[in-house]
């Protein structure tokens, strides 16, 4: 898949894997399973990662999601199923011969080395074609300016800040120049703001090597933001698996509905064609009967006019953002949290009573 | 409104004890390790040199003195790295692997502390003696196990095994897999990736380990006792010797070969204390 001319790389070299290098890897999975104990953790997981892609495997935590990065990377292997790389079966290949650029959650750079030495060490205790020390040298160098850290080749793991290590096993795992590139929960242990600039950053370096890339989150803005697709895991299985708009705006089912992005949760009645909810309501498709509608902030508008709404009382505004989130308490001490400009809400005072339309969200019937 | 500041005095910290029971604690730690360790270790040295440096120089240096210090060093040599090996074995299969019985493993590892040295001594008896299990066949094929060195060698082992393993297993349990995953997942080999990412990770670990298990190897009596027949300049180990001296009433002879152990066990510590002491300034880097 192309990357969007928008994230074009900002200057950073092409090269970061060789640019005659093989076509990026097409990984097919089929069936996995795997159990830990008696407690399974993947239930036949079937997915196709597209060459060239970065895709997400967002999820709870439980939802097995890194247990199928381990899988693909060959530090963990199935009951069943396969992994292939581009046709090839490597379910049982060993992950020291698949080729696979793995960032662990927590680094895991080698504390007694400098960052050059960690950077090198794919490099250096490769059997066959071990590239001489200049060359080595020169790959480290291109490397460390690549996750722009030149200049930090003699230090030790130990003093540099959580963003500069996740930089670091970054360019470790690409120096071995490997066919994919897998992440486990990049972002997990760094604070907001360097998460955010490390987000660009892993987007700017995937474009910039165009590796089949697969990264594990639980944070479903982190997947939707940086991700081509996002394959959204739950117990064991897949639920869904499409560009972020899709999971966002399309999902499958009440579980994708309610992780992906924050919605209302209001249970209500299908009829004739409308979900129903007090007096008020929308058009759906799904069947008649009871169900549950999951209404994304922005379908929770202050209404206009004489607009039929839910009542309720107004507890708190919150500015944290483009929008402005209202914190609501509707009949029977329902919880609503509507979506407004931040114009519109500078005049509403917590105590106040606001009437709160639906134009619309996902109705799925209540089991 | 203003209160008038609490007294100086009153503020200490939470886990600051009052001044008289932490003045008593410490007195009492100090004296007991004067009346328990300094003082008898004084006595050995003042004992070893009352007649002067001569006769203790000359009780070390007889034959037998210098037979039991070689078959000390010998038995330390053999069973130092059987237990390093041993240690990093156990220690790895414990900390990076999970198996059926692992707890009850870490609980066998245990039992050399807990059980006697004599007992162990005469396991070995009972197991590799004349009247033993197997002592009657390896008799019959020239096999001399008891009240000989390999006897003295597999006591001592017994006795030394928990050092390094014990030193090891929340060492490795700390660190995890994590590295060992990377490296593997970067293409290294099982071997380049226990020499280039686990070994440096524990040789701080594992060194104390070697250190309290030679210091061990060295001054075991019980078990060692047991199985070594006490024959003179053949199987008398350094602690040995200096029992059978004593019993000769050879008391000079005596303290200066236990002089000698306590040197050899006070050399142990202050490098093992230097270690410590190097360590944080490489840790800061290294570990």
């Amino acid at each position: 898949m192309p990357s969007d001319p928008r994230d074009a790389p900002e200057g950073a070299p092409l090269n970061a894997t060789p640019a005659d290098g093989p076509a990026p890897l097409t990984i097919t999975i089929r069936g996995i399973e795997k159990r830990f104990a008696r407690f399974p953790a993947l239930k036949g997981v079937d997915l196709e990662v597209r060459p060239g892609e970065l895709l997400a495997l967002l999820g709870p935590s439980g939802s097995g999601k890194t247990t199928l990065l381990r899988v693909i990377a060959g530090l963990e292997f199935p009951e069943g199923g396969q992994v292939l790389f581009d046709g090839e079966d490597v379910t049982y290949a060993g992950a020291s011969h698949r080729g696979v650029g793995f960032v662990f959650q927590q680094y895991a750079l080698f504390k007694h080395m400098t960052v050059a030495r960690n950077v090198a060490f794919g490099l250096e205790v490769r059997k066959r074609a071990k590239p001489p020390k200049a060359e080595r040298d020169a790959r480290v160098d291109e490397l460390l300016k690549l996750v722009e850290l030149d200049g930090y080749g003699h230090r030790y793991p130990t003093q540099l800040s959580g963003g500069q290590r996740q930089r670091v096993a970054l360019a470790r795992a690409l120096a071995v120049s490997p066919r994919v590139l897998l992440l486990d929960e990049p972002f997990g242990a760094l604070d907001a703001t360097v998460r955010k600039s490390l987000r660009r950053e892993l987007r700017r370096i995937h474009d910039a090597t165009g590796l089949t890339t697969i990264f594990v989150t639980h944070d479903q803005e982190e997947a939707l933001e940086l991700a081509d697709r996002v394959a959204v895991l739950n117990q064991g299985e897949i639920v869904q698996v499409g560009a972020p708009h899709e999971v966002h705006d399309d999902p499958v089912n009440a579980f994708v509905a309610g992780f992906v992005g924050e919605a209302n949760r209001l249970d209500g009645e299908v009829r004739d064609g409308r979900f129903h909810i007090d007096r008020v309501g929308f058009p759906t498709a799904a069947p008649a009967g009871p169900a549950t509608g999951y209404i994304r902030l922005h379908q929770l508008v202050l209404a206009e006019g004489d607009e039929p709404g839910l009542e309720a009382r107004l507890e708190r505004v919150v500015f944290n953002g483009p929008m402005a989130r209202l914190e609501c308490v509707g009949e029977g001490g329902r919880a609503l949290e509507a979506g407004t400009s931040r114009e519109r809400a500078m005049p509403l005072a917590p105590g106040g009573r606001v009437r709160l339309a639906l134009r619309g969200g996902h109705v799925f019937p209540r089991t | 409104m203003d209160q008038p500041p609490v007294p100086r005095r009153s503020a200490r910290g939470a886990t600051d004890d009052p001044r008289w029971l932490k003045a008593a604690i410490i007195a009492l730690v100090v004296g007991f390790v004067l009346v328990m360790l300094v003082l008898p270790l004084a006595t050995v040295f003042t004992e070893a040199l009352r007649k002067g440096l001569g006769p203790a120089i000359a009780a070390i240096t007889d034959p037998d003195g210098l037979a039991a210090i070689r078959l000390t060093l010998i038995t330390a040599a053999i069973a130092v790295p059987v237990n390093a090996l041993f240690g990093i074995c156990a220690s790895w299969a414990i900390a990076k692997h999970q198996f059926w019985g692992k707890s009850f493993l870490i609980t066998l590892i245990d039992l050399p502390f807990s059980v006697s040295p004599v007992v162990a001594g005469l396991i070995y008896v009972l197991v590799f003696g004349l009247q033993g299990w197997l002592g009657p066949w390896l008799d019959a094929h020239g096999v001399h196990i008891i009240f000989a060195l390999p006897g003295i060698v597999l006591a001592t082992i017994f006795v030394t095994f928990p050092f390094v393993a014990r030193e090891l297993i929340p060492l490795m349990q700390a660190q995890g897999v994590d590295e060992e995953e990377a490296a593997v997942s970067l293409g290294a080999s099982g071997v380049r990736t226990f020499l280039r990412v686990t070994a440096p990770n524990i040789r701080w670990g594992l060194l104390y380990g070697v250190l309290l298990c030679n210091a061990r190897a060295m001054g075991e009596f019980g078990a060692v006792s047991v199985v070594s027949g006490h024959i003179r300049g053949e199987t008398d180990t350094m602690p040995l010797h200096v029992e059978i001296l004593y019993n000769e009433y050879n008391f000079v002879g005596a303290f200066a070969v236990a002089g000698l152990l306590c040197l050899l066990a006070v050399v142990t510590i202050i490098v093992k204390t230097a270690l410590e002491s190097l360590q944080p300034e490489v840790g800061r880097r290294a570990v």
